[in-house]
């Protein structure tokens, strides 16, 4: 420590980090005051992913009491297979959700999205690759018209995407005609990727490392930086016992799903779009302009964030996903019906994202919700039906969950004002 | 009240010129004809009562409100500002009295809205060093940059809105109501501030209801009252005047409380 007093301003105090200077705040040293600070925090009602992760301990509990099959190695491949199609739709309805806006036509985007793989690679003989950019086109035409409702004539979000809703439907109906549904070929790369298609057990180890190693190094490196500007820096070891943990866990996972069927290249897209969607909204200035927009929007156009382009690009990000959801969910199911987006593909893909931890009042969230609050949805719709429940009781149940999940949300957002932590 | 005599205390062009701005809201005209220059290098306080049109005015100027007519001239030339980014882009920086901070962020992220460094990979490290020298600047009492703006006090967050204003190195840095929420010291502070970014050569326009610091500081006083222009004083002008000015009474409510004040003492003295 080389002491620096100008960087000390004027306070009294011994310690002489730039960041350091004020004597009243309390900081967390080392790993037992990380796990402290992370009590803390939860108290004052900043939950983070902590709900989410107990409500999935106590769903899987229960669950492979009532039936041992349910966390099985195979039954949580199937899982995954099931999650990637709507986890994709609810990674757009994060973004969304952050501008504290809404986007209810998902899951008519979704059917849209697999008619559109059925009627131009089944039916007109189109490139897949082709086809699938059709389907992300028009997604993206979508959240164009959504946007300029919302910001050229200030039609709330809920009352055009709710008429994009029937809209879409309509379209879906239409352009699968009088059949009602198109089977997409089996065999075919894209069935197979839907269905079959396993990470290489090999590879799917390696891959478990690269967040680790990431970790390592960006903290590393930013550990440098830091000193380098003498602005304080965690201890060495909370970072080895986080990225050690955290590969321990991912390896684990990985070798219990290798038991099985293995991890399917279907979920590894999803993550991957996590991680990307994850990088753009901490490490962008469009994900803080973001942020920022859903947290107070005339502040925002008032430090130059052009509002209306921020809009935009998420209302397109949101229906272009809401689109490759339901490629995806066409591959999986190997057909385009009329069935595909409908019943609760809507509600569970936005159930998700707020289950996760995402905000309904804007300015909170993260990528990683999608992917949290589609594992605790798949599962309750997973065990219940491993149970042979009717889908009524399903409905009832994940509609119960749903509730849950915004009253909590709604109690640690009052707990958190009370608490100074916005 | 002396107009024409005083509005050209300096002898270069105004860095800022307004002639005859108007803006109405429906039916309510919130400014009539106000002409206003700023020059490097002075502090200009706008005073006036409630509904007189300051901050409509620092709106105007900061790109938030449109004017309906009348010209603005930045250095000379004729611009017209149409959004806040635009304002920015010219170098005039605004500390809006609704604060216009974002709640959910950290102090860091706030101070640099809008303009990130490294925007496809924010430079966090980099940011919060800037950030800490812009706060150390201004003597701020910030417990830390990484805590979120809704954790921080009133005057905390008017510190955090000044020295998002000085980021981008403006010419003319426009104040609204900076010392309202601030207690002595920091009040202090943020005059000593306003000196040194006029010692800098920027232009300041300042509001405030507080006359003692608007004298303390300010080269000009201008005085706004109904959204007309209601004459520009020194900062020697006496109370009675100023307050003459602003309320547009030599007997108005202030005058008459000091008469009263004023009667009492004579009155007690006669008893004794």
């Amino acid at each position: 420590m080389t002491s620096e007093p100008e960087n000390a301003g004027p306070r009294p105090s011994q310690n002489t980090f730039l960041d350091r200077g004020d004597s009243r705040v309390t900081h967390a040293t080392g790993i037992g005051g990380t796990i402290g600070a992370f009590f803390d925090r939860v108290r004052t009602g900043d939950l983070g992913s902590l709900p989410v992760i107990v409500g999935l301990v106590i769903i899987w509990t229960v669950f492979s009491s009532l039936n041992p099959v349910f966390l099985s190695a195979n039954n949580l491949v199937n899982l995954l297979f099931d999650c990637s199609t709507v986890g994709v739709i609810s990674l757009g309805i994060v973004c969304v959700l952050m501008l504290g806006e809404i986007d209810l036509s998902v899951g008519s985007m979704s059917g849209v999205g697999s008619a559109l793989i059925g009627v131009l690679w089944v039916k007109l003989g189109v490139p897949l690759l082709l086809a699938v950019f059709g389907a992300l086109v028009v997604g993206m035409f979508m959240g164009v018209i959504y946007s300029t409702l919302r910001t050229r004539l200030g039609m709330p979000s809920f009352v055009s995407t709710l008429a994009g809703l029937l809209a879409l439907l309509g379209l879906q109906l239409y352009m699968l005609g009088s059949t009602g549904s198109i089977n997409l070929p089996y065999g075919s790369s894209m069935v197979n990727f839907g269905q079959l298609m396993m990470i290489p057990g090999w590879l799917s180890y390696g891959l478990a490392l690269l967040p680790g190693i990431g970790m390592l190094i960006m903290g590393l490196r930013t550990r440098k930086q830091r000193q380098a500007a003498n602005l304080s820096v965690n201890s060495i070891g909370e970072l080895v016992f986080k990225v050690t943990l955290t590969t321990i866990a991912l390896e684990a996972i990985i070798y219990y799903l290798n038991q099985g069927r293995g991890v399917p290249w279907m979920f590894g897209l999803f993550v991957l779009l996590v991680v990307i969607m994850n990088y753009a909204y901490t490490r962008t200035q469009w994900g803080r302009s973001i942020m920022a927009v859903g947290g107070n929007a005339e502040a925002a156009r008032r430090s130059g964030i052009n509002v209306k382009r921020i809009y935009l690009s998420a209302f397109m990000l949101c229906s272009s996903f809401a689109a490759l959801g339901g490629v995806l969910s066409a591959a999986r199911l190997a057909s385009a019906s009329q069935q595909a987006g409908t019943g609760d593909v809507n509600l569970n893909a936005i159930a998700a994202a707020v289950i996760g931890g995402t905000s309904l009042f804007g300015g909170r969230g993260s990528a990683w919700s999608a992917l949290l609050g589609i594992i605790v949805i798949q599962s309750i719709a997973n065990g219940l039906t491993l149970l042979n429940l009717s889908s009524s009781l399903r409905y009832m149940i994940t509609g119960a969950v749903l509730a849950i999940a915004v009253i909590v949300d709604s109690m640690a957002r009052q707990s958190r004002v009370s608490h100074g932590r916005a | 009240m002396s107009d024409t005599s005083l509005n050209k205390p300096a002898q270069s062009d105004p860095i800022l010129s307004l002639k005859g701005i108007s803006k109405n809201f429906g039916a309510v005209s919130a400014l009539t004809d106000i002409d206003l220059d700023i020059h490097a290098g002075e502090v200009v306080a706008l005073v006036g009562d409630n509904g007189a049109g300051k901050s409509t005015l620092i709106k105007v100027l900061a790109g938030v409100h449109k004017p309906t007519s009348g010209t603005i001239r930045f250095k000379g030339k004729q611009i017209s500002i149409n959004s806040p980014s635009e304002a920015l882009g010219l170098g005039i920086a605004t500390v809006f009295q609704d604060l216009a901070l974002c709640e959910n962020l950290d102090v860091v992220a706030n101070i640099f809205l809008g303009q990130e460094l490294n925007p496809y990979h924010l430079d966090e490290v980099a940011m919060e060093v800037r950030a800490w020298t812009l706060l150390n600047e201004l003597a701020a009492k910030i417990p830390s940059v990484r805590d979120v703006v809704a954790s921080l006090s009133g005057g905390q967050r008017q510190t955090v809105a000044i020295a998002r204003s000085l980021l981008l190195n403006p010419e003319i840095i426009m104040l609204d109501e900076p010392t309202a929420a601030l207690g002595v010291a920091q009040t202090a502070e943020v005059l000593n501030l306003v000196e040194r970014v006029r010692d800098k050569g920027l232009g300041v326009i300042m509001i405030s209801h507080n006359m003692e610091n608007v004298r303390a500081v300010s080269d000009r006083i201008v005085v706004l009252r109904l959204g007309r222009n209601n004459g520009v004083f020194t900062p020697q002008t006496s109370n009675e005047e100023l307050v003459g000015s602003i309320t547009g009474a030599t007997d108005n409510a202030v005058s008459r409380r000091a008469g009263r004040l004023a009667e009492n003492a004579a009155t007690q003295e006669e008893r004794i």
